[in-house]
């Protein structure tokens, strides 16, 4: 019984909210990553197009409310993601054609694309802000729980409790579908294909026929659709606040490098690293522990590796060791 | 040629004297960072007050105040100072309704107003460590401090028979002010803090927060953070995987937007923030009402209040001057005298104009005590029904 606990406790505390963080990072850093990949830059406005498209979701799903339109148990905002990405997808378009087409014709070098994109950045951030405020935002409906407390409780009795939020289970739910139709794309169908290959070696793409403005609409067009669905995951799960997506680019960065930027797979596995690692870390074991050992072996402290101030600092010594050890990132991506 | 310089010299020195009636005051806070949706409120607070006294055309000779924004960003000290910089070379403000965060309104106080011999007045921060620092008599705040804070946080834990509390504090000048002053103050009374842990604001992720606290238990949790940042964040966390069921909300935790966000699960969590229950607050909310934002905003009061200050000290001192009002602040602010509430604004430039003195009581019922600061009402609250009741003042 005493295992049990303390498998429970581990979950509630470390593994459901981990594995749910996760999954948002991991979704943006595929964004990231694909961006990288195919115009081989870091598009630091990542974050706040993922603002822009949680913003458009919320728009359409308050126009759903007004008109009655329910999901039943699940949010109606996953009634609107389709109009918000539609959205997210004109917008990025339209930028690519005034901003970054210049730079792609002038064949400017990745930082000036970078700069550019920090401009962008400034640019979203004042339409998120123009169109609906700096303030937070809650826009979760129906159910609220998928497995509360009670329910746990009365079920198997046990003295830890195990919650899982509906919005936890749709986000990795959600990310599992994401992932799986994206990697279904890239391996599978012609234009994935020819994506993959023009990231791997462009001039070879380009002499074998690949139009390469082609490939980076579509490149546009996943990473609006990537931003847009995690963005709204995360809104549900925590709340919509625009300044938390400006300060949302740094893990989800980290995730796409450590991983190994542009390498969608690392994006995932990275995303799933940092999350873990800043909640497995700063966790104080005292009541696992407690439960496993004997009475008289019951630590008296914490048992806490770091102190949940350095929470930041794990995900960076992370960083700073794979870039050292290991530059290209763990699954080999392209080197930064 | 000679000529032409003199000219030029004279049409300056004319220009500059017919322009001597319109004066600036700085309106300096956090408009963008972590707490730019409490701006929002605060910014017109300030800004009602300036309007109120320069439509009179009661101030000295019918001198016409504007207010300058400047963005203290809350959090990056350099831009801050930056800012302040600007406001008193560039736009030659007067004074300075600001800053809001502790730790930016230390930097623009010793990097900018001490050395230009700026007056600040600052409707919002707390932080103990302000008490203290060398002002050369130029700093006030209209906010009390956070050591007042922590000892009305230990008498209203003791009087509920509260044992052992978790404690977690947004990580900044303000956050980790109060938490020491709490902890000092509640193990003083006997009690126990089990933890004291830091979480950053605007973060996307606190579920390592709440796992630490939850394992270090505790009767109450109490929660040194901004209500729609980090401090949310934690409260919604730690209600979802079940870690506390009840809350104790400080100053930067009270506001009608917390219940709302979290809901039915916040009843029952208690707190205590700066207010009052003098005329004044209900007379200003109407004010705030009519000028489209919300009064009752955390802060929204005392930015109101900390911009009458420095108008009414500029009458009382009968010079815009900082080194001359600097000294009348005091005065205006406490009894003697007759009180004045919001929107009499234009009463008490009268009654200083004619030689008599004023009790300004303002919309958050200041009374300035020690070294310029607010000696610090606080209502005590608790949630009810998904609202805020007031329980009473102290």
């Amino acid at each position: 019984m005493d295992f049990l606990n303390a498998i429970t406790l581990l979950g509630n505390f470390v593994i459901v909210p981990g594995a749910a963080y996760g999954c948002q990072l991991a979704l943006g850093a595929l964004g990231v990553t694909l961006i990288y990949a195919i115009l081989r830059f870091s598009n630091f406005a990542h974050g706040e197009t993922m603002a822009i498209g949680t913003m458009s979701c919320i728009l359409f799903t308050w126009l759903l409310q007004s008109w009655g339109v329910s999901f039943g148990p699940l949010p109606t905002a996953l009634l609107a993601l389709p109009v918000g990405i539609a959205a997210t997808i004109a917008l990025l378009l339209a930028t690519d054609r005034l901003v970054y087409r210049f730079h792609r014709k002038k064949k400017s070098t990745p930082v000036i694309f970078l700069i550019a994109s920090l401009g962008v950045m400034f640019f979203y951030n004042g339409i998120v802000r123009f169109i609906i405020g700096p303030d937070d935002r809650i826009f979760t409906d129906g159910e609220r729980f998928l497995l509360s407390a009670a329910e746990f409780r009365a079920a198997t009795g046990l003295q830890q409790v195990m919650v899982i939020k509906m919005t936890q289970a749709i986000t990795v739910v959600v990310t599992v579908i994401c992932v799986a139709a994206l990697f279904w794309f890239l391996n599978r169908t012609r234009t994935g294909k020819s994506m993959r290959a023009f990231s791997d070696n462009r001039d070879l793409a380009l002499l074998s026929g690949i139009n390469p403005d082609r490939v980076v609409i579509v490149a546009w067009i996943l990473a609006a659709a990537l931003a847009t669905i995690a963005g709204t995951l995360y809104g549900l799960d925590k709340s919509f606040k625009p300044f938390t997506y400006l300060q949302l680019l740094l893990p989800i960065f980290a995730s796409a490098i450590v991983g190994g930027i542009g390498s969608p797979v690392g994006a995932i596995a990275g995303g799933f690293i940092i999350a873990f690692s800043e909640v497995f870390l700063t966790f104080a074991y005292k009541q696992f522990i407690g439960y496993l050992v004997p009475e008289a072996w019951a630590p008296e402290g914490l048992v806490q590796f770091l102190s949940t101030e350095y929470k930041f600092a794990i995900s960076f010594a992370i960083l700073v060791i794979v870039l050292l050890v290991r530059p290209t990132g763990i699954f080999r991506g392209q080197s930064v | 040629m000679k000529k032409l310089v003199l000219a030029l010299a004279a049409s300056t020195l004319l220009s500059t004297a017919a322009l001597a009636e319109d004066i600036k005051i700085g309106v300096f806070l956090g408009f963008t960072g972590p707490i730019e949706s409490m701006v929002a409120q605060m910014g017109p607070g300030a800004e009602l007050a300036i309007k109120e006294v320069s439509d009179s055309g009661a101030l000295l000779d019918g001198v016409k105040v504007e207010a300058v924004r400047g963005d203290t960003t809350c959090v990056d000290a350099a831009a801050a100072t930056a800012t302040a910089e600007r406001l008193v070379t560039t736009d030659k403000v007067k004074a300075i309704v600001g800053g809001d965060c502790s730790g930016v309104t230390g930097a623009a106080l010793q990097n900018v107003a001490r050395p230009n011999g700026i007056v600040m007045i600052s409707p919002s921060a707390t932080s103990p460590g302000l008490s203290t620092a060398e002002d050369d008599g130029l700093f006030f705040r209209t906010a009390p401090s956070d050591a007042r804070q922590g000892e009305i946080v230990r008498d209203i834990l003791t009087e509920k028979g509260i044992k052992t509390i978790a404690l977690t504090y947004t990580n900044n000048d303000y956050g980790k002010g109060l938490a020491e002053s709490i902890q000092k103050n509640f193990e003083a009374a006997g009690g126990k803090v089990t933890i004291s842990a830091a979480h950053e604001d605007g973060k996307g992720d606190y579920s390592a927060e709440v796992g630490a606290l939850a394992q270090a238990g505790g009767e109450v949790l109490v929660v040194a953070g901004y209500l729609d940042q980090g401090g949310k964040g934690i409260i919604q966390a730690a209600l979802d995987t079940g870690a506390f069921s009840t809350f104790y909300l400080p100053d930067g935790m009270v506001g009608d937007a917390l219940p709302k966000a979290i809901g039915a699960g916040l009843n029952g969590s208690y707190g205590a923030n700066p207010g009052t229950d003098s005329p004044g607050a209900a007379t200003f909310q109407e004010m705030a009402k009519a000028a489209g934002f919300d009064g009752t905003g955390a802060f929204s009061a005392e930015s109101y209040d900390a911009a009458a200050l420095i108008l009414l000290a500029m009458q009382a001192a009968g010079s815009t001057e900082s080194a001359k009002l600097k000294d009348k602040v005091m005065d205006v602010a406490n009894a003697p005298g007759e009180k004045i509430y919001p929107g009499e604004l234009a009463k008490a430039l009268k009654i200083l104009k004619d030689g008599g003195e004023i009790d300004y009581v303002g919309a958050s019922a200041v009374e300035l005590v020690g070294p310029g600061e607010s000696a610090g009402n606080y209502r005590e609250i608790e949630i009810k029904d998904g609202g805020i009741s007031v329980v009473k003042y102290r």
